[in-house]
């Protein structure tokens, strides 16, 4: 019995392809997880990322800020969450975003540094204002990096949105906690190969994005 | 007109910049402001759009207070070129160019319009409009950053450095690019530059101000390089400056010798009679008139030169449009001694020695009047600086 027989093995058995607790719908969770937790820590790191990285303030206080919430076990906060607040979706959320929030702060902090500052001084020296040189002449020179940034973190909870399946939650987890309590190999190689899958995939949108909003000229030119 | 009263930058840790300065910057000409790093030109440029505010002291631009608009208004009304360009890298070129216009409100259609009609103006060629700038060389990303600048035709333009990082041929090309630009739109230039020569081609008046934000001098070039007002203004100038100041004197005033100029197809009798005393060499020129070299008259065969055999004339330099600089920068590097001067279409207008060159610059020096006049406002502060000293 190898990996590959046990691959093959669950998603050739009809019974995950439907119902709760099919293949469909625990997808559709994990990902709901992933977008909610991911939309959230962007939320909290783009805008702070962006107003501390254009005025090249506070750069110390948030890698200290992003070093703390790198060192909490995710794990180790979702139980205590869920002792705080009880079941629910909350005490899952708020390990992944802190888990999230770290490398897209940091990245867009550090990409907006990392700005040639010239064309910036032009900028402002044409008399455009401070909103008009962060959203038209920093961010699309940052992007590609902010992107990477937004990448790693939608790979980190992908994998690790799996955790809500501890506290009762679904999502791909599911098959994993289950699999290994049932002991049923095959359920868990299967979860952890949709979980891998569903990482790629989430490289290759981050790829399409990219080619999507960057400008050619610094696609090219870097 | 831009007039810098008394004004002095001084920063929270007590540095000062620029210490006391005060400048008439002439309207529709190229002032240049020029010193070794840490005299506080280019904090001096960045005040004038209040990307540096000042100190002490106003700033106005005809007769009204910098201060009294708001400040991005004021930078929109002015041109600014940095050194490395400071081109949008996501942006096509047109959109480059295109962006003031944009940021006063122009129509996307007529904002580009206005940038293809720049592209032209300085220089670039049309296939480059939907280019990026790392598609661009040095050069060319420098005339953008100068398009850009001028695309809503304001009456100012501030350049800080703007053609120190290409290349010496590219710089030259650049800055006589400028030159035609300017005499086409007549703009308000302050230019920066810790190159005395670009100072002294570009000016048409030149401050040159020493380390500590002071000014040492403010005069047109040709004064600059007569009388340099003290040690630290003749000693930034350079050595050669004697020589540099020739480049304002026209050769207008040579008297050229025509006598020992033979074409190719001279006869024994022709060449025997151009040999006089006074030229031991003939030049040769071709059937179109144009000089071959130089020759003995004892060297040449009648009727058919052997050109080979000439010994080079070297560069001409052009009858009345060079300046006494050029001919007798020809002189010098002449074989003979001799320069040869030509007309328009580069046929030999005649030959002169390095002797009368000589004689033609102490002639420029008795009547020169660049000491005296110069340009208008220059004469007081020369004047101030004078019984100051």
């Amino acid at each position: 019995m190898n990996v590959l027989h046990y691959v093959n093995a669950f998603f050739s058995n009809d019974a995950y392809w439907q119902g709760y607790d099919g293949i469909p719908t625990r997808v559709s969770e994990h990902l709901g997880y992933t977008l909610e937790a991911l939309a959230l820590a962007a939320l909290i790191g783009l805008p702070v990322g962006l107003v501390t990285g254009h005025y090249g303030r506070g750069g110390n206080a948030l890698s200290l800020i992003a070093t703390a919430a790198r060192a909490l076990p995710t794990f180790g906060l979702l139980v205590l969450m869920t002792m705080l607040i009880g079941f629910g979706m909350l005490p899952v959320m708020i390990p992944l975003v802190v888990l999230a929030v770290p490398p897209i702060l940091v990245t867009t902090y550090e990409a907006m540094r990392s700005v040639d500052p010239s064309p910036v001084d032009a900028a402002r020296g044409m008399g455009m204002n401070e909103a008009g040189i962060l959203l038209r002449v920093e961010l699309p020179v940052a992007l590609p990096m902010i992107l990477g940034g937004l990448r790693s973190a939608a790979i980190q909870i992908v994998s690790t949105a799996t955790i809500a399946a501890y506290v009762s939650l679904g999502g791909l987890g599911r098959y994993i906690v289950d699999g290994l309590y049932q002991r049923d190999y095959e359920k868990v190689v299967g979860g952890a190969t949709l979980v891998a899958a569903l990482a790629l995939a989430t490289l290759a949108l981050f790829w399409a994005l990219g080619r999507l909003t960057v400008s050619a000229g610094v696609r090219r030119s870097n | 007109m831009i007039r810098i009263d008394s004004v002095t930058k001084r920063y929270p840790d007590g540095t000062v910049a620029v210490d006391r300065l005060s400048l008439e910057i002439p309207d529709r000409a190229i002032t240049v402001l020029v010193g070794p790093s840490g005299c506080g030109k280019t904090t001096t440029l960045r005040m004038i759009n209040r990307m540096v505010e000042p100190s002490e002291g106003t700033i106005s631009i005809d007769g009204r207070d910098t201060r009294q608009q708001p400040v991005n208004t004021l930078r929109r009304s002015m041109g600014y070129v940095i050194q490395n360009a400071g081109l949008f890298q996501h942006r096509t070129i047109v959109d480059n160019i295109a962006t003031v216009p944009r940021l006063l409100g122009w129509s996307k259609d007529r904002a580009r319009a206005r940038a293809r009609e720049l592209m032209e103006r300085v220089g670039l060629d049309a296939s480059l409009a939907r280019r990026y700038p790392y598609q661009l060389s040095g050069g060319q990303q420098q005339r953008v950053g100068v398009a850009r600048a001028l695309a809503s035709d304001p009456p100012v333009l501030l350049m800080d450095e703007p053609f120190s990082a290409v290349d010496p041929v590219v710089r030259k090309g650049l800055q006589d690019e400028l030159l035609r630009i300017q005499d086409e739109l007549g703009k308000t230039i302050v230019f920066v530059t810790h190159d005395i020569d670009e100072a002294v081609k570009l000016g048409t008046m030149v401050a040159v101000l020493r380390t500590g934000g002071r000014l040492a001098q403010f005069a047109p070039p040709a004064e600059l390089l007569t009388n340099p007002a003290d040690a630290f203004v003749e000693d930034f100038l350079g050595a050669d400056r004697g020589i540099r100041r020739l480049s304002f004197f026209s050769s207008a005033g040579l008297e050229l010798l025509t006598a020992p100029i033979v074409a190719v197809d001279a006869s024994a009798e022709q060449i025997a009679a151009r040999a006089t005393e006074d030229v031991p060499y003939l030049l040769v020129t071709g059937l179109d008139g144009r000089p071959l070299g130089w020759s003995e008259p004892g060297a040449l065969t009648a009727g058919q030169v052997d050109t080979g055999r000439l010994l080079p004339c070297g560069r001409p330099f052009a009858a009345g449009r060079d300046s006494l600089r050029a001919a007798l920068d020809c002189a010098v590097l002449s074989p003979t001694g001799w320069a040869v001067a030509v007309d328009g279409e580069g046929r030999a207008a005649g030959v002169v020695s390095q002797a009368a060159i000589g004689e033609a610059i102490r002639g420029a020096h008795a009547n020169d009047t660049t000491g005296t006049t110069g340009f208008a406002g220059a004469p007081d502060l020369a004047a101030v600086q004078k019984a100051a000293r």
